[in-house]
């Protein structure tokens, strides 16, 4: 009787871990390097991106200038 | 370690989705978007051109910039995939966290989800300008674009993912709070073009925005439907 809830954390325990490793982790670091694109081709204020993006940025209504 | 599998499945959707996407909007600005803005740039410069007639000694450091035409419209397509890319990226981060989108039809509730808060909220308050146009100090409006766009995503999830009725209630009031804090505004508003063509850029950006937020989520929920 007593081993049931101890168990149950433990499964609990593997579920949660499960979670993280299949959908937190994956999913952070791909909206980390979303994160990274966005800012590049729409943040960014080096001269060359800017210029290069410029249309871009106008079109996706991004604080430009 | 985490599930790599998952990570590349969603990288690879998000860069099939964002080419396409990113291709698609491309083809989209030449209808309205880039005509309007190729009008407007000639008000600019003819304004720029007036103010530097008239101050001496006007040495300008110009920087690179692509030409007019295929240049152009080449670097507006890279950078137009790379931003397709990244939305497409936090579009399958989301669907990651829900497991999965499931099919192209969720996707496109995805999409509009998107739409609503990287365009829609943002440009009620700063909308859409075409070049020649005075506008608040760029950090000023940057803040307000982030907070705007920060406050409608959690308002959104909450809406939409929120099993308690406070907490849908809570994910309402993020999304009206950014429109109560007026966006910065210039000074004086002045604009090289005329109002019409402020207007007609406006019109044509809520539309090709619209054509390429739908496209980015029914792509990623086609590409990346793993239901788990």
């Amino acid at each position: 009787m007593s081993s049931t809830p101890v168990l149950l954390d433990n499964a609990q325990t593997q579920a949660r871990s499960e979670v993280l490793k299949d959908k937190i982790l994956p999913a952070i670091l791909a909206g980390m390097l979303g994160l990274g694109l966005l800012y590049a081709a729409g943040f960014a204020e080096t001269a060359q991106l800017h210029n290069a993006a410029h249309d871009g940025r106008h079109s996706a209504s991004f604080p430009c200038h | 370690m985490f599930n790599l599998t998952t990570f590349r499945e969603l990288v690879v959707a998000a860069l099939w989705a964002g080419l396409l996407a990113g291709l698609l909007l491309t083809a989209a600005q030449q209808i309205q978007v880039i005509p309007t803005l190729l009008q407007a740039e000639v008000y600019e410069e003819n304004a720029a051109a007036a103010v530097v007639a008239s101050a001496e000694n006007s040495h300008e450091h110009h920087e690179w910039q692509p030409e007019n035409g295929w240049e152009r419209t080449f670097f507006t397509a890279v950078a137009n995939i790379s931003l397709a890319v990244g939305f497409a990226l936090l579009i399958g981060a989301g669907m990651c966290l829900r497991g999965g989108a499931g099919n192209w039809r969720k996707g496109l509730i995805w999409g509009l989800a998107g739409y609503a808060v990287f365009f829609v909220a943002p440009s009620l308050g700063l909308p859409p300008e075409v070049p020649g146009t005075e506008a608040a100090k760029l950090e000023d409006r940057q803040v307000w674009w982030l907070m705007t766009v920060l406050d409608t995503a959690f308002g959104l999830a909450l809406l939409a993912f929120a099993k308690t009725r406070i907490n849908k209630f809570y994910g309402a009031v993020l999304l009206i709070a950014p429109h109560l804090i007026d966006a910065p505004q210039p000074e004086f508003h002045s604009s090289a073009a005329p109002a019409e063509l402020a207007q007609s850029f406006i019109i044509a950006t809520v539309f090709a925005n619209a054509v390429f937020w739908l496209a980015i989520g029914g792509l990623m929920g086609q590409f990346y439907k793993k239901e788990s």
